[in-house]
This record gives structure tokens, sequence and C-alpha cells, in this order.
């Protein structure tokens, strides 16, 4: 399974790619998207909203269920991925890449030091 | 939950397969295999889909003659078991004294006794009703070293006939005892899809082996209870439990035309089961709620307990059953509004997240059956 070392990752198995100018982009893991199953439908947070740790931010719905989405870290959202409005498919087939879900702009960039890193996050994996 | 989890026969062979399992009936079940829900529905709807069954309960019922066994099963259930002939096959509801649904069945005529399969959940209480309701006279036999498969999709036809020629003559709604591969089965051509196909039932130590033939065919592929659901949803037909439940009636539930002519007013054995104060009332004026299908705007699924909203916000219902429909490629769902709202064509708004989506009311099945009727 896919756990690039370059992201920073969260307990409830959301990535965030840090960018280096204050803003990061966000997504579900490759272990969030595989216990899923078939996503078919992604429910986007809104342009400039205010988001704290821990806040659902979307919900991704599969064939069989939907699954809330907590955002890692707080910011204000500056762009959302609306191709997944027609392909939410791109959530299982690339979940790094194209299936990517929402942009931050951080609130504080300190708080990047709380995620986890790659060997934890497959630790937790793990267990 | 401390109660422990039974395994169907073909319990190691899904484990191979690579199934993720979860709890259904009191069994650990295949949800569904690495293909992914979606990809295994579709396949089913393309080519023929496998499935282990084997969690429902198979019963056979007893008598002196047919006549007694069918005559004691018609005071709990509001069909026409007697004219039911040999090698026939029947949906049929068993109903409570107030004209709710205790479970959904299939019922066939297996000449010296009648075959039922019903809904595992369902299957103790069915058994502890039916034993505690038919006459001394009845034997009623619970097989529970029987497994059951079904074999669904325009191509189960085309395999099943390469094992025992004889499937191709049979036609929906048919079931027949034969021997495939040396094992005695008992096959009916019907099913849980919309498509054509059949269920096995055969003794459980026959099973593998017989999955294992089955399999070897490029056209199946195992299909669990993941894609079962949206697959069924497709085909407008009802989980027990979800969309039918005791205080569900048959004429709510739409399914009036499981209720034969006979055991209707001026039928020649109207009456007499089981609810049918209740139940023959309301196949003449109509019942408060109906069930319906529905097609929401947009890609998002909107899921049971979903409540149901008319124009102006007055709550006239809720969703029994919301998924993806990936053969329509679009959000499905069936549930329950009052009689006055369930006109084709009417806008209704189902309350997800605090949000109204609207929700066009539509005809079932969303997807055409496929049944062998000619």
């Amino acid at each position: 399974m896919s756990i690039p070392s370059e992201l920073k990752y969260s307990a409830s198995h959301e990535w965030v790619l840090d960018k280096g100018d204050g803003t990061v982009i966000i997504g579900i893991t490759e272990f969030a998207q595989q216990q899923l199953g078939d996503v078919v439908f992604v429910e986007l947070p809104q342009v400039d909203a205010k988001l704290c740790n821990g806040d659902e931010f979307g919900v991704i719905e599969s064939v069989k269920a939907a699954a809330d989405l907590f955002v890692p870290i707080a910011g204000v959202v500056i762009d959302v991925n609306t191709q997944l409005e027609d392909e939410p498919e791109l959530v299982n087939t690339d979940p790094y890449g194209k299936g990517w879900i929402c942009k931050l702009r951080l609130n504080d960039i300190d708080d990047l030091q709380q995620l986890l890193d790659a060997d934890a996050y497959t630790s937790l994996c793990e267990t | 939950m401390s109660k422990c989890l039974q395994h169907t026969p073909l319990h190691a062979m899904h484990l191979e397969a690579g199934a993720r399992m979860a709890p259904f009936a009191g069994y650990n079940m295949p949800i569904q295999y690495p293909l992914g829900i979606k990809h295994e529905h579709l396949h089913c709807r393309n080519q023929a889909g496998l499935f282990d069954i084997s969690h429902m309960g198979q019963l056979r019922l007893r008598a002196n003659n047919m006549a007694t066994a069918a005559l004691a099963l018609e005071a709990l259930m509001p069909m026409d078991i007697l004219t039911l002939q040999p090698g026939r096959q029947r949906y049929g509801l068993l109903t409570n004294a107030n004209g709710g649904i205790l479970d959904d069945l299939m019922i066939t005529h297996a000449d010296d006794h009648y075959f039922m399969v019903v809904n595992g959940a369902c299957k103790l209480n069915d058994i502890a009703h039916l034993q505690a309701s038919l006459p001394q006279s009845i034997t009623l036999e619970t097989l529970h070293n029987q497994a059951l498969l079904a074999l669904q999709g325009p191509a189960a036809v085309n395999v099943l006939e390469q094992l025992t020629p004889v499937v191709r003559e049979m036609k929906f709604m048919q079931g027949k005892a034969l021997s495939m591969l040396g094992t005695h089965c008992f096959i009916s051509r019907a099913g849980y899809t919309g498509e054509d196909g059949f269920e096995i039932s055969l003794p459980a130590d026959k099973a593998p082996e017989l999955v294992k033939h089955l399999l070897e065919f490029d056209a199946v592929q195992w299909i669990g209870l993941g894609a079962r659901d949206c697959l069924r949803l497709e085909a407008g037909l009802c989980l027990y439990g979800h969309d039918l439940d005791s205080n569900t009636t048959p004429v709510a539930a739409g399914l009036s035309w499981a209720i034969q002519p006979n055991r209707r007013l001026g039928g020649d054995r109207s009456g007499g089961f089981l609810g049918s104060d209740n139940i023959l009332t309301e196949l003449k004026s109509g019942s408060s709620h109906c069930r319906i299908g529905l097609l929401p705007q947009g890609r998002a699924p909107i899921r049971q307990g979903s409540e149901l909203c008319a124009n102006n916000g007055a709550i006239i219902g809720r969703v029994t059953s919301g998924s993806f429909g990936p053969t329509l490629n679009a959000p499905i769902a069936m549930g329950y509004v009052m009689s006055q709202h369930t006109m084709v064509g009417n806008q209704v708004y189902a309350i997800v997240r605090g949000q109204q989506r609207p929700c066009k009311i539509t005809p079932m099945p969303f997807v055409p059956h496929r049944y062998h009727r000619s």
C-alpha cells in the first residue's frame, strides 16, 4: 500500500501536502479509499470556508455508505477539486494525485508539526 | 456483539478469493471481493454472478397430501398455494394478525413437499411462527446442511446448461430436483437481481465442488452482498427489515400483485389468513402510505432513514433503501410516502445532512427485468 514519504497524515486517514508557502493540499489516503470502496460522490467544502482542526469539511459516498471527511489542520479553503463532481472515482484511482479534495491556506504553519509522518501513519494502518 | 458468527459452507473459498467479510444475519458473509461492488454489479448485469446465499433459511413442508399442507399455509399467507402446480414457484408473504409482513419468501411445489426459502435474518422467527401456527399434521423440516447458491445474469443459463442441460428448458419461477455433478440439487429459475438466473440448493459438503466448477467459466465471478443490494434495488425488489417489516402491509408495500384473486374478496378462498381483515380492506380502499421509487437529482445518494418532505416542507415519508445504481450510473432509492403524494413525476425532497435534496418519484424497476418468461 502506498504511503508517500513526502506527505503528512492524520489519524482519520487524510493526507496533507505542504506546498511550502503557507498552503496545503488535502486528500484521503490509499488506505481510506480501499476501505471505502467505489466512490460515487464527493461533497466538497465551500471556497473561503474557515475550518478548524477536526471540522467536518465534506462527505465521501461510496456505493455502500457515506463517510465524513475531517480536516486535520486549521485554515481557509482556497480551492476545491471540482473534477470530482464528474469523476468521483479519481479518489479511488489516484488518491494522492487527481483525487485531491481541497487546498487550504493555513492559519499557522506550525500546525503542520502536529501531523503524522509517513512512518507513524504506516504503523497506525498496521494496527 | 457477543454472539458467535456462523460460517457458510463456502467460507474458506470466500477468504481465498480475497473477500471482505462482515456480519450479516448472524453469519460472517462476503460483502465484496477485490473486484469491488461497482464492477461486481456490472459483471452480474453483463455476464454471470455467483452468490453464496447459504445464510438464507431453507425449509420443507410436508403432510399426508399436498392439499393439506397448502391449506395450512394459506392460513398464514395471503397467497394461493392450493393451485400452485408441481414444479412452479411463487413469491409469498407471511403476515401477522394486523396484516403486517413477517417475512417475504419463495415457495415451490416440489411434488411431495413444499420447498421454501426465507430470509436469513428472519429464519428463526419464521420457523418458530410456523411451528406454533401449523397443525400437528404438517411436518416442518429445516435444511441446516444445505447450501444455497445463486447464479445470476445473462450468461447464467449458458454456464449452467454445461453442467446440466435441462436448465435451458426451465422458465422463470420454475423449480426442479435434478442431479448435477452426481449431486442431488434443487434448482429454481429465479433470483434477486432482476436478471435471468438460477438458485441452486445442494448439500453443504458438495457446494465447494460445484463452486469450483462454476468459477472455471470465464463468465462467472463471485459477487458479494454489497452488489447484491444495489442489484436488487435497481430491480425494485424489497429487502426485508428495510423496505418491509411487521408494520408494513402488502398493499402499502406495492405487493398486491402477490395476492392471487382467489384469496381476495369474492374469491373462492377469500380471506382466512392472518391479518386478512386489514389486508382485504386495504386491497379495496388503499393504504395510508405506499412504497415508491425515487430518482435523486444530482449524484449524491440518499440513504435509508432520510426523511422525505413535500414542497411546503411537510414530512410525508422516509427513505427505506438508498444507494448508487451502477447500471444507471446514478443514485436510486425507494421509500414510503403518504398515498396522496405517490404520483409518478412528483418532486419530493430528501433531507440529507440538513439539506433538502430534490428527488423525482419514479416507476420501478429502475432497470428492466430480464426474466426468462417464455
